[in-house]
């Protein structure tokens, strides 16, 4: 087993491998830029080194300094958490090349699931349903309109060197086709300088159920089953949940299965998710798949009462995995508490929390960074906590949350906790009634 | 005018936001200006030495008192001094082998460019230059210690 591992994070999700370390008795080592020399990450470790100037980029991002770090600390073993390096092959690799386990999978799963297009055909080639569509770039009007008869209407015109929702367009009918076609490579031109663009066909009304998985060094792979996150504003994830309300046993088998072959096909290690989207008619299909621990990992935890950060240096470490599928015991909810303003289009709230009191009780979950008197930083996400309700049933998760919800006093920067708590009282939230495009339709009160 | 009326024109100036005040009587002509720290005395007819840095020095021909603000001999205010901070996280070498001479000493004069140590991470050598003139007056970190980003490392007087 390690007997220190160097966190190279920040925030929550470095306070969370610490607190794991702690009960394995592992040292650990904090890194953190001169914006953070405050921060509880810091505070909570064994050792903790700056590395940087508050910029990403200078810090967090800076792999040589990171590296450093863990050199003069003498660590044997690097976690990167979420974000920043965690699915950054090249510092996988590096980090290997110094004799250092990178706590995660090896360098090339990172690429074959990073990539878009080969993570695709990956999957295709295991039997794992993908969105339809057509292969390769569209190369004409004509060519877009054949695509689209094939696949079948609605279809989305997406940019294959895309993102954050630029150079995609819906069609429903042929008779729109030209004109879409033609903005989108314009649209997808200037913001990418690419105007490459492919076709797939429209999830309606899609959810969004992940699966996690776990595979270790020998080859055995189990999961962990979903979480919903439907709830997401501009992409961004705010609420998570499970059992999904949509689920059922049948369906959760199926995409158990295809979860498990989908980190076979790469021969996964460590912890990661398998991302579907689901239609309305319970057909599912692979979106892409996230090689590393997810933010919302603690509400699988709680249902399967399983500690998955230990899991991960467990893995790390060269243990076996034990079992092949875990259910869900309970029914848990997380929302992301952000420094953000819900009533000014959430507007980030960087500054200092100047009275904070936290939830507690039966069934209240909080892990988070913050403390009376922190100064939030501008420099990185607005995340500053996530606040878990864990029952026996969904509609008393709800309350529980909504209970918790009602304690929970933050001071000094804007939070979206009155969000939640319009969400909690939400009749379609509370029915299950939702999918992707949810909140498109909620105004905040 | 004796020496009770010079010492009530140092405590005025000292007490007020007067640059400098000049008193010419029979003969003799005062003048006393304000610095920031500490209050200089100029009298006419006598040589006195202009100073800015400490130690303060009696000017020549008074026996007053010392000025309100004086400063104790010896060494230097901390808030003057400049330091040389780590621009990277590594091992702390005063030399660049053993053996080998020392780059910077309690009293050496610095630079900027003038290399002042190694930080070592990673196999890899790295000379640290200052980045400010002056004479090095403490050297806060042991030989091949770690040390992190912005960590001080030496404490230069301004020259």
């Amino acid at each position: 087993m390690f007997k220190k591992i160097l966190i190279a994070n920040r925030g929550e999700i470095a306070l969370r491998v610490i607190r794991t370390c702690r009960e394995m008795g592992i040292k650990t080592v904090a890194v953190y830029s001169t914006a953070d020399k405050d921060s509880l990450h810091v505070k909570f470790a064994d050792e903790a080194v700056c590395i940087g100037k508050p910029a990403s980029a200078d810090s967090y991002l800076n792999m040589a300094h990171i590296m450093a770090a863990a050199e003069i600390t003498n660590a044997d073993a690097i976690h990167p958490g979420y974000g920043f390096l965690a699915e950054n092959s090249k510092f996988a690799k590096i980090c290997t090349d110094h004799g250092i386990k990178f706590i995660g999978p090896t360098p090339d799963m990172i690429n074959s699931m990073g990539d878009k297009i080969t993570a695709k055909n990956t999957m295709i080639a295991a039997g794992v349903p993908v969105v339809p569509g057509v292969e390769g770039l569209l190369e004409s009007v004509a060519h877009a309109k054949s695509s689209a008869k094939e696949v079948g209407y609605p279809i989305i015109l997406k940019a294959t060197a895309g993102g954050g929702g630029k150079g995609m367009r819906v069609v429903w009918e042929e008779s729109e086709i030209e004109k879409a076609f033609e903005n989108a490579k314009t649209e997808a031109a200037a913001s990418f300088k690419n105007d490459g663009i492919y076709m797939e066909k429209f999830v309606e009304e899609p959810r969004h159920i992940e699966i996690q998985v776990a595979g270790d060094q020998y080859g055995n792979i189990c999961h962990l089953s979903e979480r919903d996150c439907s709830i997401q504003r501009r992409h961004q994830k705010l609420v998570e949940e499970s059992p999904s309300p949509f689920m059922t046993d049948e369906l959760r088998e199926r995409m158990g299965t295809a979860a498990i072959k989908a980190a076979q096909a790469i021969n996964y290690e460590s912890v990661g998710t398998v991302e579907f989207l689901v239609d309305k008619h319970r057909n599912f299909y692979f979106m892409e798949m996230n090689t590393r621990i997810q933010v919302e990992h603690c509400v699988t935890e709680e249902v399967i009462n399983f500690d998955l950060i230990k899991e991960q240096i467990k893995i790390a470490a060269g243990e076996k995995i034990v079992g092949k599928a875990y259910y869900p015991q309970m029914h848990a909810i997380e929302c992301r508490i952000n420094a953000e303003d819900p009533y000014n289009d959430f507007r980030p709230s960087p500054g200092k929390i100047t009275v904070l009191h936290q939830p507690g009780g039966h069934g209240v979950r909080v892990d988070s960074h913050v403390y009376a008197g922190y100064v939030i930083p501008p420099y990185y996400d607005s995340m500053i906590g996530k606040l878990i309700a864990i029952a026996q049933t969904r509609e008393e998760a709800i309350n529980t949350m909504s209970r918790a919800l009602s304690e929970y006093v933050i001071e000094g920067v804007k939070t979206t906790i009155p969000f939640h708590q319009q969400l909690m009282r939400d009749e379609n939230f509370k029915s299950g009634n939702f999918t992707t495009k949810f909140l498109e339709g909620f105004t905040l009160q | 005018m004796d020496i009770k009326q010079i010492q009530e024109l140092v405590k005025l100036i000292n007490k007020t936001n007067i640059g400098e005040i000049t008193i010419e009587e029979e003969g003799v002509k005062i003048t006393v200006k304000q610095k920031k720290d500490p209050v200089q005395h100029i009298i006419a007819g006598a040589p006195a030495p202009a100073y800015s840095a400490p130690p303060p020095q009696q000017p020549a021909n008074s026996t007053a008192p010392p000025p309100a603000s004086t400063k104790p001999a010896a060494a230097p205010k901390e808030d003057n001094l400049l330091t040389i901070k780590s621009p990277m996280i590594g091992t702390f070498y005063r030399q660049a082998g053993p053996g080998k001479p020392i780059f910077a000493s309690v009293g050496d004069e610095v630079t900027p460019g003038k290399v002042v140590c190694i930080i070592e991470a990673m196999k890899l050598f790295n000379e640290i230059e200052s980045e400010v003139k002056g004479k090095i007056v403490k050297v806060l970190v042991e030989d091949a210690s770690p040390v992190e980003y912005d960590q001080p490392l030496f404490l230069v007087e301004p020259a």
